[in-house]
């Protein structure tokens, strides 16, 4: 089985590390993915309100996309997964927002939400399997105080991303302990970093940033893992004076425990 | 807009339950903008009850909700507060036409760090 898989922007730009060791390490796994031929932007964040419908026509375009190639579509930047899932399911659930879509967007077929959408994280829980991933690492990470900082966009609501429990999920630690690092639990790790108000208001970006590194640095973490570039920004380039932790890409810690960083 | 249209208009665009409110507190307990935000979530699902939603339009704490879905989440009501406040963010860059940061301000804040992710959801929320 190929899956399609959609990067996103910022993959191909300040992210590329969530990228390129996500590539090498399905090679790794023997796992096929392959770039969506034409993808756009999603816009970063889900339209929330009910009457938005021109903000959600680049998702759907490449839903489309993957549904015409008849693959599941893989995802690896939160954001987009979040802003995917949410516009998938308005596609499968909201008569209007559907009609209004198709309406306009003149597919073949009409777009009715038939794409399944798959995390990187779920790839590797479901289909590759934590305890096969583990047999496959040659450099386990041992010794390493992993926080997983999941931020929000993976976990919430709930009801529409149905990624892992929204308050206690597991997923993340499980992929740290496949690894061979230590996962550590932290009180903020399912904690918004700020995310885009990094633009108008640095200041409260860092105020968030800040009791997340705390929360982590309290229970013993040396690194937090992330799978968000924006979450990435605010926690590296936000944090205030003294607070500084490594954070890195989830993928980047995977690549290193398969031998391909 | 008249207040009354105003109200509705808020739920309809919001898709919001704001009559299901059991005024628990629960939202602005959980919220990281808390206290950044002069109007707490919990009364914006109260004024919007109220009727008095020229004064949500006229706040600025709308520009400090993160659209974390931290308060959707946890309200034990599904009332869904950040739809609310979304909703009055949106009506209020509709009705003034204009764009609460403008691409040449945006130029001049940002890092060469910041990721390119941040920048669209910045265009996204902040003009429509
Ligand atoms: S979505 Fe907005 S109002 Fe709700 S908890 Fe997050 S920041 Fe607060
Ligand atoms: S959490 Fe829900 S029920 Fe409780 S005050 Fe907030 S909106 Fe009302």
């Amino acid at each position: 089985m190929i899956y399609s898989y959609y990067p996103g922007c910022t993959l191909k730009t300040q992210a590329k590390e969530l990228d390129i060791y996500a590539r090498r390490s399905l090679d790794v796994l023997g796992i096929k993915m392959e770039e969506l031929a034409d993808w756009q932007c999603c816009g970063g964040v889900y339209p929330i309100a009910k009457d938005e419908i021109a903000t959600k026509l680049s998702s759907v375009r490449t839903l489309n996309q993957a549904r015409e190639l008849g693959r599941p579509l893989i995802t690896l930047c939160s954001a987009c997964h979040h802003v995917l899932t949410r516009v998938n399911n308005d596609m499968r659930t909201d008569k209007n927002t559907r009609d209004k879509v198709n309406t306009y967007s003149k597919f073949d077929t009409p777009y009715e939400g038939e794409t399944d959408v798959i995390h990187f994280l779920q790839l590797l829980r479901d289909v590759v399997g934590f305890d096969n991933l583990k047999a496959k690492v040659v450099n386990p990470l041992k010794g390493r105080k992993v926080g997983a900082y999941y931020g929000c966009l993976l976990l919430r609501p709930s009801a529409e991303l149905a990624f892992d429990d929204p308050e206690n999920p597991t997923i993340i630690e499980d992929f740290i302990k496949a690894i061979g690092a230590t996962p550590v639990i932290y009180s903020h790790r399912n904690e918004c970093c700020g995310g885009y108000i990094a633009v108008t208001d640095k200041g409260q970006a860092s105020r968030n940033v800040d009791k997340i590194i705390d929360s982590a640095k309290n229970k013993g973490c040396d690194e937090l893992v992330t799978a968000c570039p924006l979450c990435m920004y605010n926690v590296a380039a936000n944090a205030g004076e003294g607070k500084e932790i490594t954070i890195k890409y989830f993928t980047e810690l995977l690549a290193e425990a398969l031998g391909v960083k | 807009m008249h207040k009354n249209n105003l109200k509705e208009e808020i739920i309809r665009i919001s898709g919001a339950s704001p009559n299901k409110c059991m005024k628990c507190g629960k939202c602005s307990a959980t919220c990281p903008s808390f206290n950044e935000m002069e109007i707490a979530p919990h009364m914006f699902v109260d004024m919007v009850i109220k009727g008095r939603v020229e004064q949500l339009v006229m706040s600025d704490a709308t520009n400090h909700c993160l659209s974390c879905f931290a308060c959707v989440e946890r309200c034990p009501r599904g009332v869904e507060p950040a739809h609310i406040i979304e909703a009055i963010r949106v009506i209020k860059l509709r009705q003034s036409g204009a764009p609460q940061i403008t691409p040449a301000q945006i130029a001049s804040v940002i890092d060469t760090e910041i990721p390119q992710q941040a920048l669209v959801s910045a265009f996204r929320k902040f003009r429509k």
